[in-house]
């Protein structure tokens, strides 16, 4: 019996430690990562960045007009693909227990949802940029609306699938018709579940560069929507790439900017799941 | 109290569920066989009987909650008023409305108590302000809440005890006055004091309300109801006053039942 129990501590020792092990891994990565940014972009990070457009090489700058480009674009993209993104987790959450619509929907935004973003870029490129002639802010907020949606479908879907089915029972128990049911009953109980899943989808779109490369490229100066548009990650890409040392350093710079941005998204996404998850 | 309902004759309270020849199937399976019973108005009828025997599943035909289900069906008739509930025709949210439901587990919606109770009534009625703030009171008072409650309306229901969520459910229930309240195992929840409290509730009910309750708790049934059916694998085995049938059974399943030799 005691050498039972005793095997039992061991594998328990032991998988615990490879556990252990397993996550300083994954977040000694995460560390040296944030040390990189923080030592190469630190330096960088001053008042200027936010109020002067990216710079000729060799002349000072800043890039206030790229980030002012992402945060449009993300802006629209998320405004246009949520609500696309909600209604069809809802759809799939809760009208889509019977026929084929939903499970063919279903597989299809997981395809989406594992697309290479580089191929949304240039599906979007196809569609948009050359029927209209040129790159625009609008080519780009719609990649990233479609890059939003499959996200939002699936945490709204497996938010509201966390609804005990008593609550939905109890509100039918009332004589509810399943709009108002669904409305005014799941989709608040999932409400904090369904946010979170919003803020993660925008985390993930302020960094994607290939969607941009091929819709709202670059621009060396502020720009409306219908024009080319500048934006954080092609900024970095572009940067990063030329042999300019005051280059290098804003691209550094923003390489830090977005991945703060993230971090502090992800961080409001974990508190907001919280209180959810008490009870 | 119970010496005088008991005293009545079955004649003189008016059945208002009938129900006639009811089978019910989980796809192939068999789990309501041919049920004959009369649920009678401003009554209380208990049903008791092992894990599985079909009360909580007679139950959710009243108000057709299995319809939510595929693969679920009812044959036969259940009437009310007359008419027969398990009609094609018949809609379900308006019979719904009509025959309310408490579960097993205490499920107050992601709202303010105050909007708990204002959900159900919002459906199918137009009030206004102070006449919904009349009927949240009402409502809350039947179920023996409001002096708990009256000072946190706007507070979530959520943040109420157990026992306190149930009597809110009630509460809601009760809010859109339904014809029949239908109560499923309402206390297997709760504690000893929390079930005193929805017991007493019970009785108090009674009085405007036609009342079903499924219980695994055999004192309850004696406590709480007027009229007594025991089921056993899916067969009504026994149906009648609940001092009858906990003093003198005439089937002999019954009595061992009750008495605990067996179940």
């Amino acid at each position: 019996m005691l050498s039972i129990y005793a095997r039992r501590r061991f594998v328990n020792f032991i998988s615990l430690s490879l556990s252990v092990a397993a996550m300083l891994f994954g977040l000694f990565w995460l560390a040296w990562i944030l040390y990189t940014l923080f030592k190469n972009g630190f330096g960088s990070l001053n008042l200027v960045l936010f109020t002067q457009t990216t710079p000729a090489p060799g002349s000072a700058g800043g890039l206030s007009n790229a980030i002012l480009g992402s945060l449009m674009m993300s802006l629209v993209g998320t405004l246009v693909g949520t609500p696309i993104g909600i209604l069809a987790g809802t759809y799939l959450a809760e009208f889509g227990d019977r026929g084929w619509l939903a499970p063919v929907t279903r597989f299809i935004n997981d395809i989406l949802l594992s697309a290479p973003s580089i191929v949304i870029g240039l599906f979007m490129y196809e569609v948009y940029v050359v029927h209209t002639g040129h790159f625009s802010g609008w080519a780009g907020a719609l990649a990233l609306a479609i890059l939003v949606i499959p996200v939002v479908v699936r945490t709204t879907e497996s938010m509201l699938r966390l609804v005990p089915h008593s609550m939905r029972e109890a509100a039918y128990a009332l004589g509810a018709p399943q709009w108002k049911m669904t409305l005014q009953v799941t989709l608040r109980a999932a409400k904090a579940g369904v946010v979170t899943g919003v803020i993660l989808a925008v985390a993930r779109i302020v960094g994607e560069t290939a969607p941009l490369l091929f819709t709202s490229l670059n621009n060396q100066f502020y720009s409306n929507m219908n024009q080319p548009m500048a934006n954080l990650p092609v900024v970095i890409f572009q940067f990063a790439m030329s042999p300019y040392e005051d280059w290098h350093n804003l691209a550094w710079a923003g390489s830090l900017l977005i991945g703060l941005f993230v971090l502090v998204m992800n961080i409001l996404a974990r508190t907001l799941i919280k209180p959810q998850q008490q009870h | 109290m119970r010496l005088q309902d008991s005293s009545m004759t079955a004649e003189t309270t008016q059945a208002k569920l009938t129900v006639k020849n009811l089978n019910f199937f989980y796809g192939n399976f068999h789990a309501l066989k041919n049920i004959n019973l009369n649920i009678r108005e401003g009554k209380v009828t208990a049903f008791i009987g092992p894990s599985g025997c079909g009360k909580s599943t007679l139950l959710r035909t009243f108000n057709r909650m299995y319809e939510l289900y595929p693969k679920l069906r009812a044959e036969g008739e259940i009437l009310m008023n007359g008419n027969n509930i398990l009609d094609k025709g018949v809609d379900l949210n308006m019979l719904r409305a009509k025959v309310g439901m408490v579960f097993q587990k205490p499920t107050p919606f992601p709202m303010s108590i105050y909007d708990n109770i204002a959900f159900g009534v919002k459906l199918y009625e137009s009030l206004s302000k102070s006449e919904m703030d009349d009927r949240v009171e009402w409502a809350l008072s039947k179920a023996a809440l409001w002096n708990e409650a009256k000072d946190k309306l706007r507070q979530s229901g959520l943040g109420l005890s157990g026992g306190q969520q149930q009597r809110l459910c009630i509460a809601r229930a009760i809010a859109v006055k339904p014809e029949v309240l239908l109560l499923d195992e309402p206390t297997s929840a709760l504690d000893p004091i929390s079930t005193a409290h929805i017991e007493e509730l019970v009785h108090e009910l009674k009085r405007d309300y036609t009342i079903a309750i499924v219980t695994h708790n055999m004192q309850q049934a004696a406590r709480v109801s007027d009229y007594t059916a025991y089921m056993y694998l899916g067969e009504l085995v026994e149906v009648g006053e609940t001092d009858t049938i906990f003093t003198t059974p005439t089937k002999k399943a019954t009595e061992d039942y009750i008495t605990g030799k067996f179940g």
